[in-house]
C-alpha cells in the first residue's frame, strides 16, 4: 500500500436530519493512492457519509478536506459513482460518458475514453442506449463516465449491490485493474464484506445509528489478490471479525443486508 | 382521395392509441398484416356500402362511402379553403396554448406550494368545456379568427399544462445529483435533466392537447363566422348535402389521425427511451 498521506480527511462529520443523527463525530483519512471500503449495518449512513465526502449534501458538524482544504461544494477532483448505474436513459452510453464534459464546457480527451471504453469492455457499445446493456455493462459505462475526468478521488456508493455475484466479481477485478493503473483513490460503500476485503487497503466498519467508526482495520494482502489470498486463513478472519463487529452490536436485530452474509 | 376510404378504419383505430397513450409500440409491419389490415377495411367498408344500398336508406338519412368519395373529390377544390381557415384557426391557437401551458408548467413545478394553489383552477379549466365560451368571445371579438384562436389557446393550453407539470414532477434525485456532482446550474439541470424527463409526458399532453384544441376549434367554426370546417358542416347539414356533409366529416377524422401521427413519430424518435 503506497498511502503517503492523507488525499482526503473527514474531520468530526456529522449529520443530523430534524431530530434523526444519521451519523456523529466520524474522523478517518484516506490515504493518496489507496482504497478505503466502508461497511456498516443498513441506516448507518453510509451513503449520507459519501455524498457529503462529495460535497454534494453539507454535514451539520465537521468537515471534509480534500489535500487539506475544506470541501464546500462539488468538486471537479471528486467523481462520483452512484447505486445502480444512474445512466441517463435518453442518451446512448458514450453520450452519457461525455455528459460531465457537456456541463463542464470542456472538450473531452477522446484517446482517454477510448482506453477506459476499451479497459472495460465497452468497445463498440458507443451508439448502444442504456436498456440495451446489461447491468454489468451500464455499471461500467458510468465509471468510464467518472473516470473520464481523470478524478483523482473516486467515491463509490455501492455501486455493485444490484449486480448479481458473478458479474460483481467480474466488477471487482475490473476495478482493482484500473486502480492499479489510474492510482485513483478510492472510497467504496458496500454490503459485502467479502468485496470490501478484497478490495480494499483499509475496511472501516461504521455502528448502527448514529453511525461512528468501530473499527478500522488493514487490509495488507499483496496485489493483484488471487482466489488463493482470497481462500487465506488471514482473509478467513478477518471476515469474521468484522462480522462479528456488525452483529455483534447491542440494539434490535440486526437488518444487514443479504450482500453482507458472504 | 381514394385514400380517404381507409382513414374511416384509422379513425376507429385512433382513439385506441390515445386511450393506451403509448408512443412506443406498432413498428414494421409486414406484408403479410398489410394484406390483412387492406382487406378488413375492404371487407367493413363495402358491407357498409351494400347494407345501405340493400336497404335503400335514403342518401339524406346516410350516405354510401362511395357517394362520400365522390363528394369528398368533387368538392374538394371548394372545401380546400376551409381546410385551410382551420388549419390557421388550430396551429395559432395551439401554438398560442401550448406555449403558455409549457412554461407554465416549467415555472410552477420548481416551487411546490404555489403549484398546490394553482392547481384547482387548471383543474377548472381543463374540464370546462371552451367550446361554451364561443358564444362570449364572438360578442367580444367578432365573427373572424380571434374568438376561435382564443378557444383553441383555452383548450390546449390546461391540458398540455396539466401533463408537462406531471412530467417536470418526475424528479429523480440520483439523476439531479449525477449532474450537480460536476457543477451544473439550476439551469443545466432544468434542460439537461428535468426537461428530457419530462418530454415523454410533455408529448403526451401535446397530443392530447391538439385533438382538444381540434374539436374546439370545429366547434367554435360551427357556432359562428361562415368560414373553416366547422362551417361547412353546418352548411351542408342545412342544405341536406349529405354526402359533402360526410366528405367534410372525413377529412376531419384525417386530420385527427394526421395528429397522433405526427406526435407518435416525434415520440419514437424522441421519447423511445421509455416504453
Amino acid at each position: 500500500m503506497a498511502a503517503t498521506a492523507a488525499r482526503l480527511s473527514v474531520r468530526g462529520a456529522g449529520k443530523r436530519y430534524g431530530d434523526l443523527q444519521a451519523f456523529a463525530e466520524i474522523s478517518f483519512d484516506v490515504g493518496r493512492n489507496s482504497i478505503v471500503s466502508i461497511v456498516g449495518p443498513s441506516g448507518c449512513g453510509k451513503t449520507t457519509l459519501l455524498w457529503s465526502m462529495s460535497g454534494l449534501l453539507a454535514l451539520t458538524s465537521g468537515q471534509v478536506l480534500l489535500e487539506g482544504s475544506p470541501i464546500t461544494g462539488p468538486h471537479p477532483e471528486i467523481g462520483l459513482v452512484f447505486q445502480e448505474a444512474n445512466l441517463l436513459p435518453w442518451r446512448n452510453l458514450i453520450q452519457n460518458v461525455l455528459f460531465p464534459f457537456e456541463i463542464k464546457r470542456q472538450t473531452p480527451d477522446r484517446a482517454w475514453i477510448d482506453h477506459l471504453l476499451d479497459r472495460c469492455g465497452l468497445k463498440g457499445f458507443e451508439a448502444s442506449s442504456p436498456r440495451e446493456l446489461s447491468g454489468g455493462m451500464q455499471q461500467r459505462a458510468s465509471i468510464v463516465r467518472a473516470l473520464s475526468l481523470r478524478p483523482s478521488v473516486l467515491l463509490m456508493d455501492e455501486p455493485f449491490g444490484a449486480l448479481d455475484a458473478f458479474t460483481r466479481e467480474d466488477m471487482n477485478r475490473l476495478l482493482e485493474e484500473i486502480f492499479l493503473e489510474t492510482q485513483t483513490t478510492i472510497v467504496f460503500i458496500t454490503h459485502s464484506i467479502e468485496e470490501a476485503i478484497f478490495l480494499s487497503d483499509r475496511v472501516i466498519v461504521l455502528t448502527r445509528r448514529p453511525g461512528r467508526v468501530l473499527a478500522d482495520y488493514a487490509v495488507p494482502f499483496a496485489r493483484p489478490r488471487s482466489i488463493a489470498t482470497m481462500a487465506s486463513r488471514e482473509v478467513f478472519d478477518l471476515q469474521n471479525r468484522i462480522k462479528s463487529d456488525i452483529y455483534g452490536q447491542p440494539g434490535p436485530i440486526a437488518q444487514p443486508a443479504q450482500g453482507a452474509v458472504a | 382521395m381514394s385514400d380517404a376510404v381507409p382513414s374511416f378504419r384509422k379513425s376507429d383505430a385512433a382513439p385506441v392509441g390515445l386511450a393506451a397513450v403509448s408512443l412506443g409500440g406498432v413498428g414494421a409491419r409486414t406484408r403479410r398484416e398489410v394484406a390483412i389490415i387492406v382487406l378488413v377495411a375492404v371487407v367493413v367498408i363495402g358491407t357498409v356500402e351494400a347494407y345501405l344500398r340493400l336497404a335503400a336508406v335514403p342518401e339524406y338519412i346516410f350516405p354510401t362511402p362511395s357517394a362520400i368519395v365522390v363528394a369528398l373529390v368533387v368538392q374538394f377544390p371548394l372545401i380546400l379553403p376551409h381546410l385551410g381557415y382551420t388549419l390557421v384557426s388550430l396551429l395559432s391557437g395551439f401554438f398560442i396554448g401550448a406555449s403558455v401551458g409549457l412554461v407554465l408548467a416549467a415555472v410552477v413545478t420548481q416551487k411546490p406550494f404555489v403549484e398546490k394553489v394553482i392547481t384547482p383552477y387548471i383543474l377548472m379549466l381543463v374540464t370546462t368545456p371552451m367550446l361554451a365560451l364561443v358564444p362570449l368571445l364572438i360578442l367580444r371579438f367578432g365573427f373572424g379568427y380571434t374568438p376561435r384562436i382564443i378557444a383553441v389557446a383555452l383548450a390546449v393550453g390546461p391540458m398540455v399544462m396539466i401533463n408537462a407539470a406531471t412530467g417536470f414532477r418526475r424528479t429523480d434525485s440520483a439523476k439531479i445529483a449525477l449532474a450537480r456532482s460536476y457543477g451544473a446550474s439550476v439551469l443545466q439541470i432544468f434542460w439537461k435533466i428535468r426537461a428530457p424527463m419530462a418530454l415523454p409526458m410533455i408529448l403526451v399532453g401535446l397530443m392530447i392537447g391538439s385533438i382538444f384544441g381540434l374539436l374546439t376549434c370545429v366547434g367554435a367554426e360551427m357556432v359562428g363566422g361562415g368560414f373553416g370546417l366547422g362551417n361547412r358542416l353546418t352548411t351542408y347539414s342545412s342544405m341536406i348535402n349529405m354526402p359533402e356533409f360526410f366528405a367534410v366529416i372525413t377529412l376531419l377524422s384525417m386530420m385527427g389521425i394526421g395528429i397522433y401521427v405526427v406526435f407518435f413519430l416525434i415520440g419514437k424518435k424522441w421519447a423511445s427511451w421509455e416504453t
